[in-house]
């Protein structure tokens, strides 16, 4: 794994190391921030900005996602190319 | 001659012997819940849709018929010569004069060894406590590497991939391939298991198989496999068959999909629903923003209107105002002042007019005077025969005591 979960500082300058779960439920954590609450309009904004980039992640994510499929024999993986 | 006895036995209708008999039969309970198995002979199904044969074995037969709705029921139908085992009731037919079985099933007679055996494992395991719901592993919800164990060639693995790439194509699919019928399936299942969890660690696997026969289906039955499920360190989802086959491998998995592409449902989520979750925390987001920033503007605008109050401009107003108050109270009191003070003025002029010896003169007074000016107030001052000098308004005159008299009390 990369280094990204190591502070929370660098977890939120790098949302491409997000996974989708992680964004998502930041996402999460954002909106009952916002909504329980009261924050500074600073605070706000900032957490703003931060969920729109993190719902263009998640559908970016979908978006580019391709199913990779691999095939294990004894312990090593091999790329399996089906037909759909 | 033989002589008649007296009271011959009661003669039998054929009827009422028949009658009789179905009734003895219909009343043993043995006889109204029975398995019997055998060959199958003489079967034929006519237009009505009943079936009709015999079951034989090497020294006895019995007659069979199993009604149509029953027989539409079946799945399996038997040719003469089948090993059979059928279910049903026993009663008579009053008019052939015949007792035959009524049949409600009829199955291969190895499918019934094969059910027990598997009614004997499943009691086992259960009170064993494999099948115990608190064994159950809850399955991720976020899985990030599913390992599936079926066989690379079935129509199962295109059905669970297909799925798996429509609803949730972030996963990562790790194929253990394995026989799934056959002599070698229960073991290659097993090490197929073994080998997910040991080299991958999937967070989800799936263990599935298309729909067969029974017999085709019988490695998801064995209790080796069972028991590799059962210690299997990621949860495992089974989808064997079709919705209506239940196996051990179904009672022994954290949870049960009727088929091979509904067990991939239940391993992901679906990325429609994802997406409509996240626009919709979008839209929370984008409201309570909204809302919060009209709420300021709002609270900026009334701030602005209070500070109004305190602003210089208002201030200076303000003090203009009352600077021209007091400059009008200013004015007032020294009207007032000059009015008092000409009063005070008034009165010592009235004052003085009354000292004024003159004015006093003027109405009618006079002062008397010894010669020497001095003013006499006293009757002492004088004596019978002093010149005395009288002053009126316009002059003085001279005058003489006459008599004097002694001061009054």
């Amino acid at each position: 794994m990369t280094p990204s979960k190591s502070s929370k500082d660098t977890k939120i300058n790098s949302i491409e190391d997000l996974t989708y779960e992680q964004a998502f439920t930041e996402l999460e954590a954002i909106v009952a921030a916002l909504e329980s609450e009261r924050k500074s309009l600073a605070e706000s904004m900032t957490l703003f900005e931060r969920s729109q980039m993190l719902v263009q992640y998640c559908a970016r994510l979908l978006d580019q996602a391709e199913l990779k499929v691999q095939q294990l024999s004894g312990e090593s993986l091999t790329d399996l190319n089906l037909p759909a | 001659m033989t002589q008649l006895p007296l009271f011959q036995p009661p003669t039998w209708s054929v009827t009422d012997l028949t009658r009789y008999l179905r009734q003895k039969i219909e009343e043993d309970d043995v006889l109204q819940d029975l398995w019997v198995m055998g060959e199958v002979s003489n079967f034929s199904r006519p237009s009505s849709g009943h079936l009709y044969f015999t079951l034989k074995d090497a020294s006895a037969s019995l007659r069979c018929v199993m009604w149509r709705p029953n027989a539409l029921r079946q799945s399996y139908l038997p040719c003469d010569g089948d090993a059979v085992e059928v279910h049903g009731s026993l009663s008579v037919y009053e008019t052939g004069g015949v007792y035959q079985l009524y049949a409600d099933t009829i199955r291969p007679t190895g499918e019934g060894l094969l059910y027990q055996e598997f009614l004997r494992l499943k009691a086992r395991l259960e009170a064993e406590g494999l099948f115990d719901s608190f064994r159950k592993r809850s399955i991720s919800r976020w899985p990030r590497v599913i390992g599936i164990v079926t066989s690379p060639t079935g129509a199962a693995l295109r059905d669970m991939l297909n799925t798996l790439r429509r609803r949730f194509p972030l996963v990562t699919v790790i194929l253990a391939p394995t026989a799934v019928q056959g002599a070698e399936a229960p073991a290659g299942i097993i090490a197929a298991l073994q080998a997910l969890n040991q080299t991958i660690q999937p967070d989800t696997i799936l263990l599935a198989r298309g729909g067969g026969s029974i017999e085709d289906l019988w490695a998801f039955n064995d209790e080796g496999v069972a028991r590799a499920i059962a210690s299997s360190q990621a949860p495992v989802i089974s989808g064997v068959g079709h919705e209506t086959d239940f196996t051990i491998a179904d009672f022994v998995a954290d949870l049960r999909a009727p088929t091979p592409t509904a067990a991939a449902e239940l391993a992901t989520p679906n990325q429609d629903d994802l997406r409509l979750a996240s626009s919709d925390l979008a839209e929370r987001i984008n409201r309570t923003i909204l809302a919060y920033l009209t709420e300021t503007r709002w609270q900026v605008t009334n701030l602005g209107n209070r500070l109004q109050l305190f602003s210089p401009r208002s201030r200076l107003r303000s003090d203009l105002q009352r600077l021209d108050e007091l400059s009008r109270r200013v004015v007032l009191a020294q009207v007032n002042m000059l009015r008092f003070q000409r009063l005070q003025l008034q009165n010592p002029e009235q004052r003085l007019a009354v000292l004024n010896p003159v004015s006093v003169l003027n109405r009618g007074y006079a002062m008397v005077l010894q010669p020497d000016g001095t003013l006499v107030h006293s009757v002492t001052q004088v004596n019978a025969g002093d010149p005395l000098d009288v002053r009126v308004s316009d002059g003085k005159f001279s005058a003489r005591v006459t008599q004097r008299t002694n001061p009054e009390d």
